[in-house]
């Protein structure tokens, strides 16, 4: 068998780049489902989408919908990633365009 | 009431179609059922509902641009480019594995909503030359109203509308003009959609 006293200096470097990849991912980054302009749908019909399936009210959906319009795109809800593809199947059903992606502030 | 929906008290809308205006939805209905397609299953002969409901839908967007834009990439829009090729690879498997299990039940949700259309205009009873009222229970009204938007969604994407310019162009097309009567059903449908969602706004 070989020497057993060489591994220790390679255990520090091994613990410290440990710690260094635990950092990255960030598990705890919401997700969000964003919904973004198109020149078909209706204002109506996207404020209507926002009050009856996220349970938005009137003002609220309204805001949103402008923001869709006017600035191309909205955040119009955050979670897990597994709940934000449950949002985004649903917008898909109601013909709205929408995309998620982890938030990045 | 020709042309637009009004709410019926206790829920749901109504509308008065003539002859021309219920061949013309149910015509786009239909082309919409055919372009969605069947649901898995359908071409193999004796049902298997179990089959059905475990079958995995496609990784790949649809070719047609139509369906491209009822089923859109779930990962990645516009805004958000990828910072990497790795990055880019990543979304587009996500976007496939999301694909294969939300496209099969997004497309029967599609295809229930033409088909409740359908079958609606196919109830309807002719009086004389007089237009028919078609009155709609709140769940069916919301099926139209899916289908509605569906319908546009089609024509807006053959009409290659990407832009509010596109969508304001359209306006003053020239009789001549071989879209003129796509159009002429694209906006004339925008306006059915519009007085369908006042009349169901909560």
């Amino acid at each position: 068998m070989g020497p057993v006293t060489a591994p220790a200096p390679l255990e520090i470097e091994k613990t410290e780049s440990a710690e260094e990849a635990f950092a990255v991912p960030a598990p705890d980054v919401p997700w969000v489902t964003i919904v973004h302009n198109d020149p078909v749908n209706l204002m109506s019909y996207v404020t209507y989408v926002f009050q009856t399936y996220f349970g938005y009210p009137k003002d609220k959906a309204t805001k949103l919908m402008l923001d869709v319009h006017h600035k191309g795109r909205a955040v119009v809800s955050s979670g897990t990633r597994e709940e934000m593809e449950r949002d985004v199947q649903a917008m898909h059903g109601y013909g709205l365009w929408a995309t998620l992606q982890q938030d990045r502030k | 009431m020709p042309g637009h929906f009004e709410p019926l008290p206790g829920g749901g809308a109504a509308v008065a179609l003539d002859d021309v205006e219920i061949s013309i939805i149910r015509s786009l209905a239909v082309q919409l059922l055919e372009l969605i397609g069947p649901g898995p299953g359908a071409a193999d002969g004796p049902e298997d509902p179990l089959a059905e409901l475990f079958a995995e839908g496609p990784s790949e967007p649809p070719a047609d641009p139509v369906l491209r834009r009822l089923f859109p990439d779930a990962y990645g829009g516009p805004g958000d480019a990828p910072a990497s090729p790795e990055e880019a690879e990543e979304r587009r498997a996500h976007s496939a594995e999301f694909r294969r299990f939300t496209e099969n039940d997004l497309r029967a949700g599609k295809r229930e909503n033409a088909l409740a259309v359908i079958r609606s205009l196919d109830a309807l009873t002719p009086v004389g030359d007089e237009a028919a009222v078609l009155e709609l229970s709140p769940e069916k009204s919301r099926q139209w109203l899916g289908a509605l938007n569906d319908l546009r969604l089609a024509i807006g994407s053959r009409l290659e509308v990407a832009d509010e310019d596109d969508a304001d162009e359209l306006y003053q097309l020239p009789d001549e003009d071989p879209r003129k009567p796509m159009v002429m059903a694209y906006l004339w449908l925008g306006g059915l959609q519009e007085t369908l969602v006042t009349s169901l706004m909560p």
